[in-house]
């Protein structure tokens, strides 16, 4: 990822972490730029926002997002005084690919391409290859939606944290969960903005909130072109599920934690046509920005204020 | 004119399904293990909510889904698909039989209509509208009865429907006469992989066959949906002409399907006979050959569809009366 940078601090720690996987390979950290550190530098320590795109390979409209967010939020800091604003007081933690190794498998050839695990081999008797990512993470882990069969889509892992991926986020969030203030995690298919949390009978203790946010969100996306998308916890709007990276953001405290499944509804579905990419990431920013604008002027209020006077 | 009609509908048995009668022969061999039961449904999942529905939910939608299918093996062509818009109105009961009834209120459009690669966002801008529309195809308000029993093996749900304004969508019958003179010509020998390509694309002759090939997989994925399934046809690894007899245009089709719950994709291979008649019942006869990554055996199962309004019925302008005669084994 290149551009006009601020201050991007390649993070060795979770890149060292995000190695692993397909043959136990790594990723040369001077090659692979795995995640941005974007924000105005600053002598305190700066509350910030996490966003991963591409924890399920196949997804590949999530990459194209934060692709295009980092874009849009670097091309606009300096004439827009909201984005100008954001940058003083937030740090954006983005990393464009959380599953390299399923990422590149799903480009590899057409038979490969609706790919959506991770690559680690299987352990004991099993020879499917790949963990279900959002379905590894120490959060109800195994509790529901998930599966036991090491070949099947949802396969949770044989324990909790067995992805070097899954640890890696796993271990930035705890090093940094009093600065994260929200957390997002880009997914396709369906248009749903997904709230914490995915067990049917844990509700998150600001669910009133999060639910007022999220429909925020769906009709900033609305407005850009036209497009639905609707809002609520998975069991309710789409399944039950376990061991996902936003239930361990809501957690471990972070308190504005949200899936988005971008386009479409299942014509294309995970393939999604290249006219629809732009319109798609356009909306969708208008959401995300949406989230991240309400979580700043809670907690930035008076920066708020005093620019309508 | 001769307009593209798919009436009989043969399926193969799947290892959901009961066993077929000793004395059939299927009409293709399709050889392989079986495939392992599918995961069990989760107990929460099973507890779906009964009375008024929110729309916005999923078992709403799974059952609109299912109507949805079932519009399309009714309604879909080369040129015609179509996809949920948005449910308006939902309710669920228990029902004496055993099962549950889902009411439905909900909005459709045609994916088929206009490019394939239209930004179908502006069909959602309309949605608080009943009106036919031409962008993005027009948006039809349909009303369903979903049944999904509740039997020791699976068995497939029941649908009624009814959706308004179907016969003032424009007519596509000249497309699929065209289509068919085009194919069904002896030196004719299509064969294609991966529709969509890894990008999204789908060239513009591919386009029919493509919808096509949703219209045949909604007759599989009507069957073998529950309250615990939401499927959607993810891609056709291939599509492959075979030789014709007479009038009949015979295509083999590979797709994709995708489950979201499980968000399993499941292989199905079918083959689909089409016969283009004026008059007569036509026929497109779909053998189904495998769910998962094998094949299991194939045995028949006629389903029959109702006939397309010729040039002649046109002109009355009514909803065909829409039966579903009773499964002939063979």
């Amino acid at each position: 990822m290149k551009g006009s940078v601020i201050s991007v601090l390649v993070v060795l720690a979770v890149l060292d972490r995000l190695a692993g996987g397909l043959e136990h390979r790594s990723y040369d950290y001077t090659k692979y730029h795995t995640m941005d550190e974007i924000g105005f530098k600053s002598t305190t320590p700066k509350k910030a926002v996490w966003m991963d795109c591409g924890i399920h390979a196949r997804e590949w409209i999530a990459p194209a997002f934060c692709q295009h967010f980092v874009k849009e939020i670097l091309g606009s800091y300096k004439t827009d005084s909201n984005v100008n604003m954001l940058f003083k007081n937030l740090d954006f933690y983005i990393t464009p690919v959380l599953n390299m190794d399923g990422y590149i498998y799903s480009w590899r050839d057409k038979t490969t391409r609706l790919w959506r695990k991770s690559r680690s081999p299987g352990t004991g008797n099993c020879t499917c290859f790949g963990t279900d990512l959002n379905r590894n993470f120490y959060a109800n882990w195994g509790m529901v939606g998930i599966s036991r069969d090491c070949c099947s889509d949802i396969y949770n892992g044989p324990t909790a944290l067995s992805e070097p991926e899954a640890k890696a986020v796993t271990d930035f969030l705890g090093a940094h969960q009093n600065e994260v203030l929200c957390y997002l995690t880009i997914h396709s298919y369906g248009q749903l903005i997904l709230i914490p949390y995915g067990h049917p009978n844990i509700s998150a203790p600001n669910y009133e909130e999060l639910m007022e946010v999220g429909l925020a969100a769906a009709k900033a996306i609305k407005a850009v072109h036209g497009t639905s998308y609707k809002v609520g916890t998975a069991p309710d709007i789409l399944y039950a599920n376990s061991g996902t990276s936003r239930d361990f953001a809501r957690l471990i405290g972070i308190p504005y934690s949200f899936t988005f499944e971008l386009r479409d509804k299942g014509n294309y579905g995970f393939i999604l046509p290249e006219d629809q990419i732009q319109p798609a990431c356009e909306e969708a920013y208008q959401g995300a920005m949406s989230i991240v604008n309400y979580v700043h002027d809670k907690n930035f209020k008076s920066a708020a204020t005093t620019a309508t006077l | 004119m001769k307009t593209f009609c798919s009436v009989w509908l043969l399926l193969s048995l799947v290892e959901l399904s009961p066993a077929p009668p000793a004395s059939q022969e299927p009409p293709l061999a399709c050889t392989g293990a079986p495939d392992p039961a599918p995961p069990q449904p989760e107990t929460a999942e099973d507890m779906a909510s009964t009375g008024d529905l929110e729309p916005t939910h999923y078992p709403a939608r799974r059952a609109a889904q299912v109507a949805l299918h079932y519009l399309n093996t009714h309604h879909g062509s080369p040129f015609r698909v179509f996809g949920l818009q948005q449910v308006h109105k939902a309710s669920a009961e228990d029902v004496a039989a055993g099962g549950r009834k889902y009411k439905l209120d909900f909005s459709v459009t045609d994916w088929g209509s206009g490019s394939a690669t239209m930004n179908k966002s502006s069909e959602e801008f309309f949605s608080n509208t009943t009106d036919v529309l031409n962008i993005a195809g027009p948006a039809l308000r349909c009303s369903a009865d979903v049944l999904f029993p509740r039997t020791e093996r699976h068995s497939a749900p029941e649908v009624q429907l009814h959706c308004e304004a179907l016969h003032q969508i424009n007519s596509t019958a000249q497309e699929e006469d065209a289509f068919y003179q085009k194919y069904i010509s002896p030196d004719s020998a299509v064969s294609a992989r991966d529709i969509p390509d890894s990008f999204g694309n789908v060239s513009e002759e591919m386009q029919p066959f493509w919808r096509l090939a949703r219209v045949a997989a909604s007759f599989i994925m009507l069957r073998e949906s529950s309250e615990n399934t939401e499927f959607n046809m993810a891609k056709v690894a291939s599509v492959t002409q075979q030789e014709s007899s007479g009038e009949q245009l015979m295509l083999e089709f590979v797709v994709l399907l995708h489950d979201l719950p499980s968000q399993v994709t499941h292989k199905h291979t079918h083959r689909l006979w089409t016969l283009m008649d004026t008059e007569a019942v036509c026929v497109l006869t779909v053998c189904v050959c495998s769910a998962g990554d094998r094949s299991v055996e194939a045995a028949g199962v006629l389903v029959s569809r109702q006939r397309r309004q010729g040039p002649a019925d046109r002109v009355a302008a009514q909803m065909p009366s829409r039966h579903q005669t009773p499964k002939l084994t063979l």
